[in-house]
């Protein structure tokens, strides 16, 4: 009986507050790394397709605006590409007008929930995958500058809810002709029209949308309305990774497409 | 020596829904509790419970009211009762279930905002108030919160979240402690972490330690139902009833082996579910009893009119009482024509399209989906008996929850004598919470009445240690083999069928495992051994086991969930019998003692028909009855 | 039917062990669990681990199987190739008392310092009135079995056992959602969820959620709420400036 209690460990050993002490930095036998890979390359993809469509002098060619210059408020844009033709910010601009509006969009999905899953997985390995030990020493998360600047997210969503509306404008506008009549419409026109709806639809399903719409409130019965619209950014809202990356791409293309007829490569079919 | 030491007003053992409410109250009145469970804090039994706690809230039907919800109880109990306590049940459920929501409980609503309630097996009005179909969970969670809310409140006053109520998790105790003068002085244990033991002094100790349903193979209960409640009360002297009273739910999953006993709820067959044999019929047709042949149709054709229209036809005989429907199975698995792995095919894949099952039964084909790759909307499922709930445990005062031991106190499904001979589903969480309460408030009433707290004496803590630390000291036969040896007995001798020449086999068999259980033994050290805990606990399946078979063996009649093969019928003058368990101090020898049935209280009796009462009561007892009504 | 697997169990006590190697016969329909219980039984009587209901209803035997969370009895041994080698971990980020079982005490402790729910003064046990619809959203998170896994896969305490005194845990903002959210709860809990409780320091990368046995949407429809709820309190200009003007509550 002595002996038994002599070997036992009790509560207050030191020993027992201490983790197993595993040197592997994750057991896991899947390919956890795939995802962080693949996500990485698509975002820095974009990131310099993106780069080089800011500076890229081909973003319009009429009717058409490439959507990474929209909206153009420069006096530099030509008459059609502008929003009903105002150019509200003159000609002091010495830059391209896409690099004057794409922080929108950008800071959008910047500080979009989704992407940030995406970028601190892919980019910061902030875990690069669950039960993966990311690599650094210290976490702070999004409690101090700069990530604690994630919290205007929403003020990007009321931006992008404009730029949602500016690109659902040019889609309109496709449907004129080159000489600005109504009842045209090609390839092109297509194209800047699914890319408003999907624009569109990935702005509406942001996690700030919810709780405005009505995600903050405590009592949904007392407001009916409010929660009906709740309900359909729910919906949405659950599909918000699918709609971030579907739309991307409908951008990147529908921008390299306007790009690609403006520089003569590609000729826009017209369907009348 | 090294054995941690406590000092307690109050010790409740266990913290399921029983516990958990007795230790708030005991708390609430001032005194200094103890919760002692043996999983983690939040584990409890009570969580998986599903259909809900009934209530006569009238939330649903206007209509209901104790009155009925008393009479449910006492048809469900087949007059078994203890008349008090379902009637302290029936008029307490309804404050006990609004306190919860007060607590932070979300029950699903009704469209007015109350509490919704639900239909069940039983009750003649809407009366479960639920949760979906984790009811039970959310009763835990919410218990488990207030005793936090409590603890923060001790925190902002004396700066120590444990200074009123401290919980001790994975423990686990071995014996009650009496004074000399045979009150209870405190609980020995032992942590299960860290084999540390551990002495409780207390002078109050409330038992909620739940069932016993780890004696028998096919199980929908967990580890922790060894009976150690049950054990730890007749090992101080209290006394047990109803011990043969053992509900087995007729339809419990029997395959893959993980999974076995595992509830497949009763709305299946509410839903168009029915059973048949390996040969593909439909066997319920041929078990209808007697008194039941005008209230169930006896064609298949008639059975499945009966989903549609429910008014012009017999109800399916899948939907009989449970105790039919399990004896039903148990005939067709003994009579060779059940399914492969030893139960019989519940079949709702050719009933219904797949796409309704999936709405109807979304728990369910999540179960069997997840669990044993079984698609239930292509697939019948292969269902079975399971040992479910034990009605039988310490006898109590129904007012103070008290055992006949002083300063000793039982709650929930560890007490006896609520439930009858028949529990109806939703009575068990309702049970928990009237009767926790009454418990951890019988027990400071008790403490104040006292004059100085109980002494423990040195020679039973020193008792009490030699026999935690034996297993470790001897290289035994491994207990795990004794434990499966007893499961198998008792399953199969003293299970839903009962002869009496099979109960004395399983007597003697309890006998042998009794004597091989001495020898068992744990290797391994004294931190989180199962093994060691295993050869423990054995002691109190044992115990319990034989005060089972026993009591089993002494009832010669059939009635709710003790049937004989021998003696099939109900009879009147078995009704005013209970079965007393006692057992000697050392554990040995288990008696069994009958005990006549109080008479119900004129105002009480006189709520049932006389038609009704004819039934089950004693010409002498309807004589009682004529004259209350004739007084009233 | 029956075929032998390759096990790797974690063996020891108080953190300190090894990977020790098993064979054990597995049959149809079994989970890493059964095969646990059957080591027990037949090979390694002392063998630890942490278990109760069996069937994914209490949380209890949470581990790590081939490296991610899970929990022992609802992970079917179909789902391995029968020659695979199956590695079973105790949770990493807490301590380990012996084998597979942990030491959790930590989710307690934050447990208790969450205010608990706080209802009106005024209103009595039988007089709550609910619509269904605006319960809904805290019934989910009730539905939590408290396995911990959440925190346990959660690389802010994960990785860095330091920030335990700082951040709560998936599991308790999620409480903490879960009571703000609650019709009757009248407590603030913004800012102390920001300050007291570390909702800072979730980067939603969402390991949580896919964690979930009870497939609770715990970053999606609790943290991330939250974390607007407390946008509304402290970092947006025009609800602060419309809540000087308008006096009223910004969340109710």
């Amino acid at each position: 009986m002595e002996r038994s209690l002599m070997t036992q460990t009790t509560a207050e050993s030191p020993a027992r507050r201490q983790r197993a002490q595993l040197k592997a930095r994750t057991l896991r036998t899947d390919r956890w790394w795939l995802a962080p890979v693949l996500t990485f390359a698509a975002l820095a993809s974009f990131l310099v397709y993106g780069f080089w469509a800011m500076f890229d002098p081909s973003y319009y060619i009429a009717p058409y605006v490439a959507p990474f210059s929209a909206p153009c408020l420069l006096e530099v844009c030509p008459e059609g590409a502008r929003v009903f033709g105002f150019a509200p910010i003159g000609d002091w601009f010495p830059l391209p007008p896409g690099v004057l509006v794409l922080g929108l969009p950008g800071g959008f999905r910047l500080t979009c929930y989704y992407y940030r899953k995406s970028y601190y997985r892919s980019f910061w390995l902030s875990p690069p995958a669950c039960s993966v030990a990311e690599p650094h020493g210290k976490y702070t998360g999004e409690t101090r500058l700069p990530l604690i600047l994630q919290n205007v997210h929403r003020y990007f969503f009321y931006g992008s809810v404009l730029i949602s509306a500016v690109l659902t404008y040019e889609a309109i506008v496709a449907f004129r002709n080159t000489d600005g009549e109504w009842g045209h419409m090609g390839v092109g026109t297509v194209i800047l029209a699914v890319n408003a709806v999907l624009i569109s639809a990935y702005t509406l399903s942001c996690h700030s949308c919810r709780h405005i719409v009505a995600g903050r409130l405590n009592h949904f019965s007392r407001h009916p309305l409010r929660y009906r619209f709740w309900g359909l950014v729910s919906k949405l809202n659950a599909r918000h990774m699918l709609l971030a990356w579907v739309s991307m791409y409908t951008v990147l293309f529908a921008d390299l497409y306007v790009r690609l007829v403006a520089k003569g490569i590609v000729t826009d079919i017209t369907f009348f | 020596m090294d054995i941690e030491r406590h000092e307690f007003d109050v010790v409740v053992i266990g913290a399921g829904g029983a516990g958990l409410r007795a230790a708030i109250e005991a708390r609430q009145q001032g005194k200094k509790t103890a919760i002692v469970c043996k999983s983690l804090f939040g584990k409890a039994h009570t969580v998986m419970a599903e259909g809900g706690a009934a209530a006569a809230m009238g939330n649903v039907n206007p209509a209901d009211n104790w009155q009925v919800h008393f009479r449910d109880t006492m048809r469900g109990g087949k007059f078994l009762n203890n008349w008090r306590m379902a009637e302290l049940h029936a008029k307490e459920a309804p404050d006990r279930v609004w306190e919860l929501e007060a607590w932070g409980a979300l029950f699903d609503r009704t469209k007015d905002g109350k509490i919704s309630q639900r239909n069940f097996g039983g009750h003649e009005y809407p009366r479960l108030a639920h949760v979906g179909d984790r009811t039970g969970l959310e009763m835990i969670r919410t218990l488990q919160q207030r005793v936090v809310a409590l603890q923060q409140e001790d925190y902002a006053v004396h700066g120590d979240y444990e200074a009123y109520i401290k919980v001790f998790a994975e423990c686990t105790v071995t014996r009650l402690l009496k004074d000399d003068a045979g009150a209870i002085a405190g609980t020995f244990g032992y942590r299960r972490e860290t084999g540390r033991l551990m002495l409780i002094e207390a002078p109050a100790v409330v038992l909620a330690t739940g069932g016993i349903g780890k004696s028998y193979v096919v199980t929908s209960n967990s580890w922790e139902y060894t009976g150690d409640g049950h054990a730890l009360a007749l090992l101080a002297g209290a006394r047990l009833i109803n011990m043969e009273f053992i509900q087995f739910h007729p339809t419990g999953m029997v395959w893959p082996p993980s999974v076995r006993g595992i509830l497949v709820t009763e709305s299946v067959r509410g839903d168009g579910g029915v059973l048949r044999n390996s040969e593909g019929k439909r066997f319920m047709f041929d078990y209808i009893p007697e008194v039941f042949k005008d209230k169930y149709a006896t064609t298949e054709e008639e059975a499945d009119r009966w989903y549609t229209d429910q008014a012009g036809n017999r109800r399916p005989p899948e939907l009989l009482p449970r105790d039919e429907v399990a004896r039903a199975i148990n005939s067709e698995v003994k009579a060779g024509r059940g399914s492969p792995q030893g139960g019989v095919f519940l079949d709702v894949s050719s009933r219904l399209p797949a796409e309704e099952i999936r709405r109807r039964l979304p728990s369910m084909h999540h179960q069997f989906k997840e669990l044993a790759d079984v698609d239930i909307t292509a697939e019948p499922m292969q269902v079975g008996p399971t040992c479910h709930y034990v009605m039988g445990g310490v006898e109590v005062d129904a007012d103070t929850a008290a055992a006949s031991v002083p300063g000793l106190f039982a709650a929930g499904e560890v007490s006896g004598g609520m439930h009858g001979s028949n529990r109806l589903g939703g009575n068990s969480l309702s049970d928990l919470l009237v009767f926790g309460r009454r418990a951890g408030a019988g027990a400071a009433a008790y403490i104040d009445g006292l004059e100085r707290r109980p002494a423990v004496p040195d020679d039973a803590v020193a008792e009490a240690q030699a026999e935690v630390l034996a297993p470790l000291e001897r290289p035994g036969e491994n207990p795990y083999e004794v434990h499966h040896e007893l499961q198998r007995t008792m399953n199969e001798l003293v299970g839903i069928i009962r002869r009496a020449g099979e109960m004395a086999e399983a007597l003697e068999a309890v006998e042998k495992l009794r004597e091989r259980a001495k020898g068992v033994g744990a290797a391994g050290s004294r931190i989180y051994n199962p093994g060691w805990h295993l050869c423990l606990d054995l002691r109190n399946m044992l115990l319990v086991s034989e005060c089972v078979a026993r009591a089993a063996l002494a009832r010669q009649e059939s009635r709710g969930g003790h049937t004989r093969d021998d003696y099939p019928d109900m009879t009147a003058d078995w009704r005013r019998r209970l079965l007393v368990c006692t057992a000697a101090p050392d554990g040995t020898s288990v008696n069994v003692q009958e005990q006549v049935q109080p008479s119900m209280r004129a105002d009480l009796i006189t709520l049932f028909e006389r038609g009704e009462l004819s039934k089950y009561l004693t010409d002498e007892e309807m004589a009682e009855y004529d004259l209350a009504v004739k007084e009233s | 039917m029956s075929y032998k697997a390759k096990f790797r169990i974690w063996r020891g006590e108080g953190g300190e062990g090894r990977l020790e190697d098993f064979t054990v016969e597995v049959n149809e329909g079994e989970v890493v669990l059964d095969i646990i219980h059957r080591l027990q039984a037949t090979q390694a009587p002392d063998l630890a681990v942490r278990w109760n209901c069996k069937a994914g209803k209490c949380g209890s035997c949470s581990m790590e199987i081939n490296g991610k969370p899970k929990l022992g009895c609802m992970t079917r041994m179909s789902t391995f190739g029968e020659d695979e080698v199956i590695t079973v971990t105790p949770m990493r980020t807490f301590p380990v008392i012996k084998d597979l079982v942990t030491d959790v005490s930590f989710n307690y402790q934050k447990a208790r310092e969450i205010p608990s729910f706080t209802p009106p003064s005024d209103v009595r046990p039988g007089e709550y009135r609910m619509k269904q619809i605006d319960v809904e959203r805290s019934q989910e998170f009730r539905k939590c079995i408290e396995c911990f896994m959440c925190n346990n896969v959660c690389h802010v305490i994960r990785d860095h056992d330091e920030n335990k005194q700082a951040f709560a845990g998936p599991r308790f903002l999620m409480q903490i959602a879960e009571l703000d959210m609650h019709p009757y709860d009248v407590a603030d809990r913004q800012d102390s969820a920001q300050d007291e409780h570390g909702l800072g320091y979730c980067n939603i990368t969402k390991c949580c959620t896919e964690v979930c046995p009870e497939h609770i949407k715990i970053t999606d429809n609790a943290l991330i709420p939250m974390k607007e709820r407390v946008v509304d309190r402290r970092y947006d200009p025009l609800v602060w400036l419309g809540n000087k003007i308008f006096k009223r509550s910004a969340a109710k």
